[in-house]
């Protein structure tokens, strides 16, 4: 079934008859040549590629729940290219790319909006920070523009600009930087992998993984056990408890982050907007709710709901940026689990296992991650061989020291991203 | 959340730090190897369910306590002085 202005036209005047379901739902096989543990943005999008760049259709994505119920759409959906460090940057910049091509490439309306992203700074130690930031994104060949406090207030003249403790500097500009529709984005690629030839199993648990002699063999699962030789872990949050099954521990505890949403409103933020002195980034979604949220609770959890202290803070942050948001009133508050690395960045990788591979580690920030790390992650899969922009996301760097991607530049420790 | 600190009472969050998994009361030893220093700093049970876990009661006495928490429900089941474990320890 494809999308086509000629399609809606053509499906609204005989009453919507003609749609039909967007994948199959078939019974798990007794083997296929790959499992995908886990339907989020990131399985759905290595089964996608997988099947697209590499032809191999024999596989199964294993979903414990429903397709797009895991973090994939309980995020904010923020799309950019603003990191620093290398590893980070070019990965990021090539999933961005993807981003762009990505509607008329799964012919699914993603709804992915590139109005431009604008971090704001209060000092001029931020402006240089930031000023340092911008310079790495162009010499990614991402964009960057530094605004001054009139080219900030051209974009947002609604701000707080002289707010007596954090008045308004600048603010760093990416214009390619925005939000995508996030369930679109998984339903996107899931009937892509599944006309492609994917089987799609929901309300599959996996419960343990079988391991002979040193290699994968297949899986347990709540509808039986399923063979395959390589298996692929994708379960956000939940990746500590998967890899125990196959005897793991890894750099990863699982912490809660929140979220915020308004009543529709009439449109009034036109872009993505982050103060820089407390915790809190705001959008606008195409139904008129204001999309925001600040930083982690700070507490391992696998709640999917958060406490009040961070809920005062983001409401205060947001309060001293920008006044005007004071009279909406916040129609829901949400948490989801988030699988949290020592120096904040991810990991892609092979596990120890033969057979078995890790996609894990996004932290806060996998959403805008989902076309680059299914891409990435397929090669790896497919060819056993890393994919040269993800080639810096090794689960070694802990232990070797080596290559740490800190962008925040806390230190690489639990608990301090 | 409201943890009880077992020299001031219950208390809320707000005061506590959190520290992470009460791995610290296991340090390896200075000659261990780098696999257990890499292991103890960095890897995790991450468990779904009661945990034991440090926090530092930084607003409040300064004490540094060893939590026992459940992270699906967030209900505390208990709290002892680290130094108190510390001490029966050796
Ligand atoms: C509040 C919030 C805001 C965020 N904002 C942003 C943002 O603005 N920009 C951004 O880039 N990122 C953001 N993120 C992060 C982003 O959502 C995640 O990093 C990303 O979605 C994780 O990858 P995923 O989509 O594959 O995860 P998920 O959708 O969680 O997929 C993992 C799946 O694995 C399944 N699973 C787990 N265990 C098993 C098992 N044993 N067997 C079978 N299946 C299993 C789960 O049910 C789940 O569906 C945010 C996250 C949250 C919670
Ligand atoms: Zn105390």
């Amino acid at each position: 079934m494809r999308f086509s202005g000629l399609r809606v036209l053509k499906e609204g005047l005989t009453g919507n008859k003609g749609w039909r379901p967007h994948w199959r739902d078939p019974e798990p096989k007794p083997a296929y040549d790959m499992i995908i543990i886990g339907g989020g943005g990131h399985g759905l999008a290595t089964a996608y590629y997988l099947a697209r760049e590499h032809g191999l259709t024999n596989i199964a994505v294993l979903e414990k729940g429903y397709i797009g119920g895991g973090n994939v759409g309980r995020n904010t959906t923020i799309v950019r290219a603003n990191y620093f460090l290398p590893g980070n940057s070019e990965f990021y910049s090539h999933s961005l790319k993807l981003w762009e091509g990505l509607e008329q490439e799964l012919n699914y309306n993603v709804m992915h909006s590139q109005r431009g992203l604008i971090n704001l700074f209060h000092s001029d130690g931020q402006r240089d920070a930031f000023a340092r930031r911008g310079n790495a994104m162009i010499n990614q060949g991402d964009d960057a523009e530094l605004l001054d406090r009139d080219g900030v207030r051209r974009h947002l003249p609604y701000l707080d600009f002289d707010n007596a403790r954090f008045p308004v500097y600048g603010g760093l500009y990416h214009p390619r930087g925005g939000t995508a529709r996030h369930d679109a984005v998984a339903w996107g690629y899931a009937r892509g992998a599944d006309e492609r030839g994917v089987d799609l199993i929901q309300n599959c648990e996996v419960t343990g993984i079988n391991i002979e002699a040193g290699s994968v063999t297949g899986v347990q699962t709540s509808r039986g056990a399923i063979n395959a030789r390589k298996v692929g872990v994708v379960v956000a949050g939940r990746s500590g408890q998967v890899a125990e099954m196959a005897g793991l521990r890894l750099p990863i505890e699982s912490h809660v982050l929140q979220a915020f949403v308004t009543e529709g409103l009439k449109p009034c933020i036109d872009h993505v907007v982050s103060f820089g002195m407390g915790h809190f980034y705001i959008s606008q979604s195409d139904k008129g709710g204001l999309v925001f949220g600040g930083d982690l609770d700070f507490y391992a959890s696998y709640a999917q709901r958060g406490n009040m202290p961070m809920l005062e803070h983001v409401m205060e942050a947001g309060m001293t940026l920008m006044p005007m948001i004071g009279k909406a009133r916040v129609l829901r508050s949400w948490g989801g689990i988030m699988d949290m690395t020592p120096d904040g960045s991810p990991i892609i990788d092979k596990a120890p296992v033969e057979g078995l591979y890790l996609n894990c580690g996004w932290c806060y920030g996998g959403f805008k991650a989902v076309p680059g790390s299914g891409y990435s992650f397929a090669h790896l899969m497919a060819t056993d061989r890393p994919h040269e922009p993800a080639a810096k996301f090794r689960l070694d760097r802990f232990r070797t020291g080596r290559a740490l991607m800190d962008e925040e530049g806390t230190g690489s420790q639990h608990n301090l991203h | 959340m409201r943890i009880t600190c077992p020299i001031c009472g219950e208390r809320d969050r707000r005061e506590f730090h959190y520290q992470g998994a009460a791995v610290a009361l296991d340090r390896p030893a200075p000659d261990a190897g780098a696999e257990s220093w890499d292991d103890y700093l960095h890897n995790r049970e991450n468990p779904a369910g009661p945990t034991r876990e440090l926090w530092h009661h930084e607003a409040g006495c300064g004490a540094w306590l060893v939590v026992t928490r459940d992270t699906v429900t967030h209900e505390m089941q208990g709290s002892e002085l680290a130094s108190a474990l510390q001490e029966a320890d050796s």
